[in-house]
């Protein structure tokens, strides 16, 4: 099925969009969390009148501007993306996935650009209120426009509320609330807006612990760092819950990548959950290029009790979904891609009668209308495209998506930590006193930028093969282009936002470094 | 109620959506004609600067409506969006480089230690206003021309030049309604100056720059419009078969009096804005020519996806022709995208606050000098 796909082509367009991505979350969180801890501030400074509180806020803007244009800069991209790279995918799913993304516009962006001009330009030009209102109503648009692209990722992850229509040759949107308030769909949003809570709130309460060990602006990174370490530790907590809930919806959901995460080959009940391993390389003489641990420790029964609330549940492993498990009524891969087939060479007939064979055309709709049909062939349609293949393309990649896992969730806890210690020893004013901590602090930055990174790593990594899962592969879902036309745009795309982003390390070190006083004022 | 809703009418409800954002868009534009005047129209820092931050306060409504154009472009009509972001993949790709680079731009130019040099931003902003316009002029002008592309039975798009879209600007009609928009873009935007800026000397050098803006916009603008008048169009008969019309478009003002009237009325608001700002020294023609060209830009697109006629078609292939009904999204996603589109009065009503609470006071340049936040 996939002979015919140039499979550079498939990694450039994965390249690109992983470099545009992966560039755009760089900036997003901060724009998520710092947008909320602005108009907290905000908030005290009108209600005290302390013009302290208003040079905070000020500073905290600024930081906030900077980060906020190439946000939008890396985000345009993506959009237009799925259009210029993954041409198949906006056709095939276009008709479900196109309008979250449109609502993203009409209700969120709109609203983040209006009031973030009052927010800006408007100190002198509108009442407090109104400013005041205007900033939170920039964060509020920033994180609704944050709801509506992940309800589409998790849409991907979990394609729910909808079914195909075979004249289009696409997937149709049958539920808009399915979409909107699938587990999957509530969990990523949650999970994920309050990581950039945590994200901003460390960005924030590290640059202020540089002032202390400076010994400058006292009050201000005092006073930054109560109020960023209560949002963090509200923001790591719901981190923490949503996290829970998510890895429960992928073990439902996404078996195979919930596999993938913990390198569990063999399925059984009293799983362990790996706090900490190390992976050898591949088995090249194993089907399925198993990997096993050099080292593990691990939990006793934790992941079942993870995905079941019980020990006794049973976690299935990559061999288990490979190879099938007929006692708890698992179906092989090869049953799966011969059942796809079907479903696949099915549409093919129906195209083919469509025009000169009514009555054949009639037989084979209605298959596509029988419950029962869909849900047994229909449902592997995109194991279809995989038959005649090893079993090892339909694995994700064990090791990326076992280390982004584990690194991801290892720096949550970590985060736990550094919220309640900085929230405790700056409420009893000894966090001055304790410069190891402070240090610790500032060097959190980059880890939490780390962790993001590695969530997408794992959430977009560990479903591969799919773009959508189990309904459409990757390599079927790219725009008909030579590799070369990709190749040439990623490395356009790669020097200019580095460039970019260069620029904008330059800018927000320089302003930082003259201080809430010069560069907040 | 909403089952009494027919698909056909979600399907022009949508295509007018579609050529509601695309006409503010166009509006909008005036950010990025304003934008090729910054180099060449400060002759001081203070002048560049003010220059700057006119266009800085407004540049993210013209980069959301842009990014919502395409948004609902793809829930209304994601044959297109997979046929010509997929197809035309060039000139897509050319037009969004150059709006990357103007989001930073004005954020970073006066900020110290921006790595590039504020005149490396200036010039970033210079080339967005030139290519954004244009390009997005010359892309919206396939829509009457046509395209090299065919559709295989999957709907899915193989596009048959290898220049991947560039190939349009060998059409010269394209090239002069991408000239077009672009000098509509430039004149919009010094008559934005015109009412958001309190500088004498700038202000006597914007009437002067208007005067040979407004003539070459009048020229491409026309050569377009009586080619348009004589065009073979598109059209698309009951079966949704594609064919060639004689006069189509000609013949879809006169069947579609109302949208004429628009056009027509679009056109009068544009020059009288141009003729209070160059004869009577008004400060208003931003409103009277920005209203016109919402008005002229909407028509034009009725007058491309109404009336039986293919708004994205095919002169390699006619029958992979997009028609408003076969590129079209469900009935159930129109359905519910259109209870969503009731949003769009709401929106609208507080960008219009938001607008008069930055606009009240014009630009001076005590308050470049004052003004915590500059770009």
């Amino acid at each position: 099925m996939l002979q015919n796909i140039d499979m550079s082509l498939v990694d450039w367009s994965r390249g690109q969009f992983a470099l545009t991505a992966m560039y755009h979350w760089l900036f997003v969180p901060l724009t998520l969390g710092l947008s909320f801890i602005v108009a907290i501030m905000e908030s005290i400074y009108v209600r005290t009148g302390d013009p302290e509180w208003k040079k905070i806020t000020k500073f905290w803007m600024t930081i906030f501007g900077i980060n906020f244009a190439i946000g939008v800069a890396t985000g345009i991209i993506l959009e237009f993306e799925f259009g210029t790279n993954w041409s198949k995918y906006s056709w095939f799913v276009g008709d479900i996935f196109g309008a979250p993304l449109a609502i993203e516009g009409i209700m969120a962006f709109f609203m983040e650009s209006t009031f973030i001009a009052i927010m800006f330009f408007g100190w002198n030009k509108v009442s407090r209120k109104f400013h005041l209102a205007s900033t939170w109503l920039t964060a509020i648009g920033a994180n609704l426009s944050a709801l509506w692209i992940l309800v589409a990722n998790a849409w991907m992850q979990n394609p729910v509320g909808m079914h195909f229509n075979p004249d289009t040759a696409r997937n149709e949107m049958s539920s808009f609330w399915e979409v909107l308030f699938s587990m999957s769909a509530v969990n990523k949003f949650l999970h994920t807006i309050s990581a950039a809570y945590i994200l901003a709130a460390i960005v924030v309460v590290g640059i202020s612990a540089w002032y202390l060990l400076r010994n400058r602006h006292i009050v201000f990174a005092k006073r930054s760092i109560v109020v960023a370490s209560v949002f963090g530790l509200i923001g790591i907590l719901n981190t923490i819950g949503t996290g829970d809930n998510s890895a429960r919806e992928i073990a439902k959901e996404q078996p195979m990548k919930f596999a993938a995460m913990e390198a569990l080959y063999d399925g059984k009940t009293h799983a362990g959950l790996v706090a900490a391993g190390a992976l050898k390389g591949e088995n090249k003489e194993s089907e399925i290029r198993q990997r096993d641990f050099i080292f593990k420790l691990e939990i006793p029964s934790a992941l079942s009790y993870i995905v079941h609330l019980s020990p006794e549940g049973f976690v299935p492993g990559i061999n288990d979904l490979i190879y099938g498990n007929t006692r708890r009524g698992i179906l092989s891969f090869e049953e799966k891609a011969d059942r796809g087939l079907v479903a696949i060479n099915a549409l093919r007939d129906l195209k083919k009668a469509k025009d000169n064979d009514p009555e054949k055309y009639a037989e084979l709709r209605a298959q596509f209308e029988n419950p029962e049909w869909v849900n047994t062939y229909f449902k592997y349609f995109g194991y279809g495209y995989f038959k005649a293949h090893e079993p090892a393309k339909i694995i994700p990649n064990v090791a990326i998506s076992f280390y982004s896992f584990h690194t991801m969730v290892g720096l949550g806890f970590f985060f736990v930590l550094l919220m309640f210690f900085s929230l405790i020893w700056s409420i009893n004013n000894k966090i001055t006193q304790r410069r190891w901590f402070l240090y610790v602090l500032v060097w959190s930055i980059p880890l939490a930028y780390f962790a993001h990174e590695a969530g997408w790593v794992l959430a977009e990594m560990g479903r591969q093969p799919w773009i959508i899962q189990d309904i459409l592969p990757t390599m079927a879902a790219v725009t008909n282009l030579t590799s070369a036309t990709v190749q040439v745009t990623f490395w356009l795309f790669t020097i200019v936002f580095t460039a970019l982003l260069i620029a904008e390390l330059k800018i927000i070190f320089k302003q930082i470094n003259l201080g809430p006083k010069d560069g907040g004022q | 109620m909403t089952a009494a809703i027919s698909y056909l009418f979600l399907q022009h409800y949508w295509w007018i959506i579609i050529s509601l954002l695309g006409s503010l868009l166009v509006f909008l534009l005036f950010v990025q004609g304003g934008q090729t005047f910054i180099l060449s129209l400060g002759k001081n820092d203070v002048e560049k600067t003010m220059i700057v931050n006119a266009f800085g306060r407004k540049w993210e409504f013209t980069f959301t409506t842009l990014v919502t154009f395409g948004g609902a472009f793809f829930a209304s009509f994601p044959l297109f969006y997979a046929t010509s972001f997929g197809g035309a993949y060039w000139v897509w790709v050319a037009i969004l480089f150059s709006f990357i680079i103007q989001a930073v731009s004005y954020e970073f130019r006066s900020k110290p230690g921006n790595f590039l040099g504020a005149k490396t931003y200036e010039v970033f902003l210079f080339i967005n206003g030139l290519l954004g316009p244009l390009l997005l002029g010359i892309a919206v002008a396939t829509f009457f021309t046509g395209s090299v592309f065919s559709l295989d039975e999957m709907n899915h798009v193989i596009w048959q030049s290898p220049w991947k879209g560039l190939e349009a600007v060998t059409n010269p009609m394209n090239v002069i309604l991408g000239l077009a928009i672009l000098f509509l873009a430039r004149v919009l935007g010094l008559l934005y100056l015109l009412n958001s800026i309190d500088h004498q000397d700038l202000l006597e050098k914007v009437r002067k720059k208007l005067v040979l803006n407004t003539v070459i916009f009048l020229v491409f603008f026309l050569t377009f419009v009586v080619w348009l008048l004589f065009a073979t169009g598109y059209a698309y008969d009951d079966t949704g078969k594609v064919f060639m019309e004689k006069n189509k478009y000609l013949h879809n003002l006169f069947q579609m009096p109302l949208n004429t009237l628009f056009f027509l009325l679009g056109v009068i608001s544009v020059l009288w804005g141009l003729f209070i700002s160059l004869f009577r020294n008004s400060d208003k023609g931003i409103w009277w020519t920005g209203a016109g060209t919402v008005l002229t830009v909407f028509a034009l697109f009725i007058l491309v996806g109404f009336n039986r006629t293919s708004f994205y078609p095919s002169s390699y292939d006619l029958s992979s022709s997009l028609t408003i009904e076969n590129a079209s999204s469900s009935k159930y996603t129109l359905k519910t995208m259109f209870f969503v589109s009731f949003m769009v009065p709401f929106v609208v009503w507080y960008i219009w606050v938001a607008w008069k609470a930055i606009n009240k006071k014009k630009i001076t340049e005590e308050e470049m000098k004052e003004e915590s936040h500059i770009y």
